[in-house]
């Protein structure tokens, strides 16, 4: 096995390219196999197809592995863009930035570049102090948590590429937005004084780009695979079969009444005010959303809810605290609430 | 002996990079000096944007995200 490891390494030294081409080829051909395997394995066992059990089945085996493959695929692809972009690189890319293109650049650069969610308040100063402006800070800041690789791929897995394509460009704008409305509102005397003080003190161009060897970046994206997929997996499992077990037997409309599409007008803003103070990762609160979804709630009121668990969270705003003066803390709730609520209804006035 | 301080703001990947340095210094028998350092303000100091960071001797040897077992045997035993 360690020889078979070591021979692949190799390989993907020498010929990385080669290496790319044939495990895409080989991902794509086992995940078109995927739903004639399912049926095949329903068939083997002792359950008719067509009862409610013979659904729920086939929908497992079905969905656990395609959501589970695609998002080996999403989660590897992002760890090889994280090898190009460094949060030093995203920082000398936005240094000086007017408003406008520069929140364009930080909301698309927050999504692909690497860093912990605790790193925020740290690179949030670091931007600040090679004079990226307030506004375009806030729009990389907004993007980062709220666009996730793992809710990408586990929309696209379960709800198709529209969906997935949605979210990316609704919560791209949101960023966008809600960077340059605080940028235009002119809060720099809202930051705590240290940080206003450190504020452009640093010259932020001075970065050298370090060339890396394919290899070495195909190896990031296996790592990358391990860190993220090796965590969330169980949430995914048992977001799929609780969806399964819906798919089966609930009856579809048990939440339509609620949260569904002619549920009152309030229905949206409730579901962001219920998101607030939970606090999960995206692979958590999937589940939750695929067991409202199959309910008969509506997707806008549903996508809703789970922005504003991911971007809005209560220790986040704690953490935030030592830098922000509660004006701008609550200048950022309000206006990132509201392009959540404005995406909320968007999405259950279109579909 | 050597000064190592932990720059972090007390999540989940810092405690883990705390404790990987403390085990590989154990596991070689070296006696390090090792500190965390969680106030913003002089983790800011220090001029990293991504934690974990690690300083050594007051020299930054590494910012963002858990290093590796190799990364930190190398600096124990210069």
């Amino acid at each position: 096995m360690s020889a078979l490891v070591l021979q692949l390494k190799r390989w993907t030294d020498r010929q990385p390219f080669a290496f790319l081409l044939v495990a895409g080829a080989l991902w794509w051909a086992l995940y078109q196999t995927l739903n004639p395997f399912s049926e095949a394995v329903v068939e083997l066992l002792p359950v008719e197809r067509d009862s409610h059990l013979g659904g729920a089945l086939q929908f497992f085996f079905y969905d656990t592995p395609k959501v589970l493959m695609l998002l080996v695929g999403i989660v590897f692809v992002m760890g090889i863009v994280h090898t190009f972009v460094s949060p030093e690189r995203t920082r000398a890319l936005l240094s000086g930035r007017r408003l406008g293109l520069g929140n364009a650049m930080a909301a698309t650069l927050g999504i692909v570049t690497p860093f912990c969610s605790c790193s925020a308040v740290p690179l949030f100063i670091g931007f600040l102090q090679a004079g990226v402006p307030l506004g375009v800070t806030f729009s990389f800041l907004i993007s980062a948590p709220m666009v996730n690789e793992v809710a990408l791929a586990l929309l696209f897995g379960m709800f198709g590429w529209k969906v997935a394509a949605l979210y990316l460009g609704l919560g791209l704008i949101i960023a966008i937005v809600a960077g340059l409305t605080i940028g235009k509102l002119g809060m720099e005397h809202h930051l705590e004084d240290w940080v206003r003080a450190m504020q452009n003190t640093q010259q932020g161009a001075s970065f050298e780009g370090s060339a890396m060897p394919w290899g070495e970046r195909i190896d990031h994206g296996f790592h990358h695979v391990r860190e993220i997929v090796g965590k969330v997996w169980p949430y995914i499992l048992a977001g799929i079969a609780l969806g399964a077990g819906i798919h089966g037997y609930v009856p579809e409309d048990f939440m339509a009444s609620i949260m569904g599409k002619d549920a009152p007008w309030w229905s949206v803003p409730a579901a962001v005010a219920i998101g607030v103070p939970m606090y999960a990762n995206a692979a958590g609160i999937i589940p939750v959303v695929e067991a409202l979804m199959g309910k008969g709630a509506a997707l806008g009121t549903v996508l809703a809810f789970m922005m504003s668990v991911i971007a809005l969270s209560a220790p986040e705003m704690i953490i935030l605290r030592k830098v922000l003066k509660p004006r701008l803390i609550a200048t950022f709730v309000s206006v990132v609430a509201a392009g959540i609520l404005l995406v909320g209804y968007v999405f259950n006035a279109v579909l | 002996m050597k000064n190592i301080k932990v720059l972090g703001t007390g999540c989940a990947n810092c405690k883990t990079t705390l404790k990987l340095i403390e085990e590989a210094a154990a596991a070689k028998g070296i006696a390090v000096q090792l500190e965390k350092v969680e106030d913003l303000k002089d983790i800011m100091s220090y001029g990293v944007m991504s934690t974990p960071g690690v300083v050594i001797d007051g020299k930054v040897v590494h910012a963002g995200g858990i290093p590796s077992c190799e990364k930190i045997d190398g600096w124990l035993a210069q």
